[in-house]
C-alpha cells in the first residue's frame, strides 16, 4: 500500500468564533484533531486608547479607562485615579476609599461570574452561564443605582467618586453578599465538580509556575500556577492593607498544579474573598463628602508614576507621565489579559483542538483589554 | 398484509375489493403522508418544548409572544421564516452533494420511522427484521453527514463531519449489543415481536427482567444513543463553542431546516426504538390502564425519553473527542458484550 499522503491543516480560529471571547483570530495548525501550533492574532478591537489619552483632560480619561475592559470598569478606574492622585498628592476621605473597595470587589464578582458562565459555555454546558449572569445582574442593578450605569461607570474620579451611595445602598450590598455566598455551591454543584468537567479541565493546559512568571502572567492565572502573588496585598493600594482576606492559590485539587481547573477554581473562591472584603468594607461606613476633594481644573504636576492595581485579570499597570499641563503628557498601559494570553503558544502544542478553547476561556481574557 | 393494512381495511371496506398491488400502494402512501406529517408535528413541538425546558431550567421565561399562549407558534413561526428565507449555496461547495446531503440525512431518518410500532395496528411496516432495519437505514444518517460536511468546502464543517463519522460508526455497536440483549430474550427482530413478548405489567418490560441485565442493557443504549443523535455530553459534531455549527455551518434555510428536522426526529427515533424494545412499546404498566390508547403510552413513553434527552443536554458539559472514543471502546462495548454474553448464557440454562 502507498503511503496516504496527510497535510497540515490551517484553521482559523476567530476572529468571529464563539469561544474567542470577543474578536480574537488565533490561527492554528492542525494535524487531524491534534494542534501543532496556535498563534494568537491581536489588534481587532484597537481603539487608540493610549493616544486619545494624550489628548483630553485628566478627568476626561477615566471614560476611556472603561472601556478597556469593560467587564470590570471599577477595576480599570481605579487604578488611574490612584496613580494620579498620587502624583498630585491628593489624599481622599475614608468614605471614599470604600465606596471604591465595595465597587471594585463587586465589579470583581460580576467578572470572574462572566468568566465562569462563558467558561461553561466553552466546555458545552449551557445553563451555568444564566445562573451566573442572574447574580451579575444583581450587581449591575447595584451599579446602577450608584452611579446610573451599567456597564461602563466612569464612578471614580480623581478626588472622590462621582455619585455618593443613596440611602439605603450600602444595606443592599450586604444583602447582596448574604444573598451570593450559598450560591456559590450551585454553581460547584452544577459546574465545578461535574466529573465530565473535571474530564475536560484538569491536567489540560497546565501553566508551569516558571512559564507563568516568565511571560509576565498575572491575577488568577498566575496565582493559578501556585505563585502567591496579589497586588492587593503585595503591593497595597487604597486601603486593602486594612482588610482581612486571602491570596488564593492553586493547589492542583483535581489535576496538576496550573491546570484549567485550577485557574477556574482560583475565581471561584475569589469571588469568596471578595466577598469577605465587601463585608468588612462596607461594615460602619463612616460619613463624608465624596467629592470634597475633586479638584476643579485636574493640573497634575510634571513627573511620572507606575501605578499598578489588581484588577479581575491581574496585574492592571498605567504608567503616567505628566509635562504639569492640563492633559496627560502620556499614558501607557500595561494589559494583564495581553500578557495572558502571550502564553496560549507556549501551552497549547500537541493538544486537541477543543483543548484550545478550554485554554482560552480558562485565560479570562477581555479583548477591549488587550487591543486598548 | 401489514397490520395497518388490515387496520385500514377493517376501516374502510372498499379495500378489500381492490386488487392488492393498488390496496398496498394507497397504504404505502397514507402512512407515508401520515408519518411525514407526523415527524413535521413531533419537529416543531419538540423544538418548542426543547426551547422551554431550557428557558426553565436556566431561570428564563423562553418564548412567550408569538400565538398567545405562552408563544406556542413560536417554532411555527419560525419554520415558516426558514422556509421564506433565501436558498443560499456558497460558490465553491460541491452543488450535487452538497443539495443530496440534507434529503439523505431526511430520507434516511423518514425510512427509519416506517418500521416504528405506534400501537398494536399502527405499524407502517411491520418486518420480520424490523430492528435490523431500523439499525441499518438510521446508519445512512452518516453518510448525509459526511457529505454535508466534505461538499461545504469549509475545514470547520469537515471537522464536524468527521466527528460524526467517527462518532456514529463507532457508538452503533454499543447500541447493536444492548439491542441484541432484548432479541436474545425476545428471539425475534420484529419490532411488533418484541413488544407483545413484554404484555403483562410493568414488571414484564425488558428493562426491569434479568436481575437488573435488562436495566443495564436499556442504560447502556441510552447512553449511546445520545450519542448517536448527536446530543450533548457528545454533541461534538455540532459543537458551538468548538465548530461554531458543525457540518451545517454553510447551511441556511430550508435545507439547514431538514437537518435540522431530522435531528429531532432522530430524537424521537432513538426514544422510540428504546420505548418499544425496552420499555414495553404500546403498551400501559398496568393491564388496568388499557383503555388510554396504545399510541398514546407509545408516543408519550418516547416523550419522556426525549424530555430526559433534553434535561442532560442542559446540563451536562461536553466531552472531547479522545474522551468520546475512550467512553465507547473501554466502557460501554465492553459492558454491553458483558451483559449479552450473561443473558445469553442464562437464556440457555
Amino acid at each position: 500500500m502507498p503511503d496516504l499522503r496527510t497535510e497540515v491543516m490551517e484553521v482559523n480560529m476567530g476572529p468571529q468564533h464563539p469561544s474567542t471571547h470577543g474578536v480574537l483570530r488565533v490561527v492554528l495548525k492542525t494535524d487531524g484533531e491534534i494542534v501543532l501550533d496556535a498563534i494568537p492574532y491581536i489588534g481587532y478591537l484597537h481603539r487608540c486608547f493610549e493616544k486619545h489619552a494624550e489628548n483630553v483632560t485628566w478627568q476626561q480619561v477615566i471614560p476611556f479607562t472603561d472601556r478597556m475592559d469593560y467587564l470590570a470598569s471599577m477595576n480599570n478606574n481605579f487604578g488611574y485615579v490612584v496613580g494620579v492622585e498620587k502624583l498630585m498628592g491628593i489624599e481622599v476621605n475614608e468614605r471614599v476609599e470604600r465606596l471604591r473597595v465595595i465597587t471594585a470587589e463587586l465589579n470583581r464578582i460580576a467578572s470572574h461570574l462572566i468568566a465562569l458562565g462563558t467558561y461553561g459555555l466553552d466546555i458545552g454546558a449551557f445553563t451555568p452561564f444564566l445562573y451566573a449572569f442572574r447574580e451579575r445582574e444583581m450587581i449591575l442593578d447595584l451599579f446602577e443605582e450608584i452611579c446610573g450605569a451599567r456597564l461602563l461607570y466612569n464612578f471614580m474620579w480623581v478626588g472622590g467618586v462621582s455619585h455618593d451611595a443613596p440611602d439605603g445602598w450600602i444595606q443592599k450590598v450586604l444583602d447582596f453578599c448574604d444573598y451570593f455566598s450559598p450560591k456559590i455551591k450551585e454553581y460547584n454543584d452544577l459546574l465545578s465538580f461535574n466529573k465530565i468537567f473535571i474530564e475536560r479541565t484538569a491536567n489540560v493546559g497546565v501553566l508551569p509556575a516558571d512559564v507563568a512568571i516568565s511571560y509576565g502572567c498575572s491575577g488568577p492565572t498566575l496565582r493559578a500556577s501556585g505563585v502567591d502573588f496579589d497586588l492587593r496585598k503585595n503591593d497595597p493600594y487604597s486601603i486593602y492593607d486594612k482588610f482581612d482576606f486571602n491570596t488564593v492559590i492553586g493547589e492542583g485539587l483535581k489535576g496538576t498544579v496550573g491546570d484549567c481547573w485550577d485557574r477556574y477554581w482560583v475565581r471561584i473562591i475569589e469571588m469568596e474573598e471578595s466577598v469577605k472584603i465587601i463585608r468588612q468594607a462596607a461594615s460602619d461606613m463612616p460619613d463624608g463628602n465624596v467629592k470634597e476633594k475633586i479638584p476643579k481644573i485636574v493640573k497634575v504636576p510634571a513627573g511620572e508614576i507606575y501605578q499598578r492595581t489588581e484588577t479581575p485579570r491581574g496585574e492592571l499597570g498605567y504608567y503616567i507621565v505628566s509635562s504639569g499641563d492640563k492633559i496627560p503628557e502620556r499614558i501607557k498601559v500595561r494589559s494583564p489579559a495581553f500578557c495572558n494570553l502571550s502564553v496560549l503558544p507556549a501551552i497549547s502544542r500537541g493538544i486537541m483542538v477543543a483543548d484550545i478553547v478550554a485554554i482560552i476561556g480558562s485565560l479570562d481574557i477581555v479583548l477591549g483589554e488587550i487591543d486598548r | 398484509m401489514d397490520p395497518f393494512g388490515r387496520f385500514l381495511a377493517d376501516l374502510i371496506p372498499l379495500f378489500n375489493d381492490m386488487p392488492a398491488w393498488l390496496a398496498i400502494t394507497i397504504t404505502g402512501l397514507i402512512a407515508g403522508t401520515l408519518l411525514l406529517v407526523f415527524m413535521a408535528v413531533f419537529a416543531l413541538f419538540a423544538v418548542y418544548l426543547e426551547r422551554k425546558v431550557s428557558a426553565h431550567m436556566q431561570d428564563r421565561l423562553g418564548p412567550m409572544e408569538v400565538g398567545g399562549w405562552h408563544g406556542w407558534a413560536q417554532t411555527i413561526a419560525d419554520a415558516v421564516k426558514l422556509l421564506a428565507k433565501e436558498d443560499l449555496i456558497p460558490k465553491n461547495v460541491d452543488r450535487i452533494l452538497f443539495k443530496a446531503a440534507p434529503m439523505l440525512v431526511f430520507g434516511a431518518t423518514t425510512a427509519a420511522f416506517g418500521a416504528l410500532p405506534f400501537s398494536a395496528d399502527l405499524i407502517p411496516a411491520d418486518m420480520n427484521i424490523g430492528l435490523l432495519y431500523i439499525l441499518a437505514v438510521s446508519s445512512l444518517v452518516v453518510i448525509g453527514i459526511l457529505m454535508a460536511g466534505w461538499s461545504s468546502n469549509n475545514k470547520w464543517s469537515l471537522y464536524g463531519a468527521m466527528r460524526a463519522a467517527a462518532q456514529i460508526v463507532s457508538y452503533e455497536i454499543p447500541i447493536a449489543l444492548s439491542l441484541l440483549v432484548a432479541v436474545v430474550i425476545v428471539g425475534s427482530l420484529n419490532m411488533s415481536d418484541l413488544v407483545r413478548f413484554q404484555d403483562g405489567t410493568i414488571f414484564d418490560w425488558i428493562f426491569l427482567k434479568y436481575y437488573g441485565l435488562g436495566f443495564i442493557a436499556f442504560i447502556i443504549y441510552f447512553v449511546a444513543s445520545l450519542a448517536e443523535v448527536n446530543r450533548t455530553p457528545f454533541d461534538l459534531p455540532e459543537a458551538e463553542s468548538e465548530l461554531v455549527a458543525g457540518f451545517h455551518t454553510e447551511y441556511s434555510g430550508m435545507r439547514f431546516a431538514m437537518f435540522f428536522l431530522a435531528e429531532y426526529a432522530n430524537m424521537f427515533l432513538v426514544a422510540a426504538i428504546a420505548t418499544s424494545v425496552f420499555l414495553g412499546g404500546w403498551l400501559p404498566p398496568f393491564p388496568v390502564l388499557d383503555f388510554i390508547p396504545g399510541a398514546v403510552w407509545f408516543v408519550g413513553k418516547s416523550l419522556f425519553l426525549v424530555f430526559i434527552q433534553m434535561w442532560l443536554r442542559w446540563t451536562l458539559p461536553r466531552l472531547r473527542v479522545d474522551q468520546l472514543m475512550y467512553t465507547c471502546w473501554k466502557v460501554l462495548t465492553p459492558f454491553s458484550f458483558a451483559v449479552l454474553m450473561i443473558v445469553a448464557t442464562l437464556i440457555i440454562i
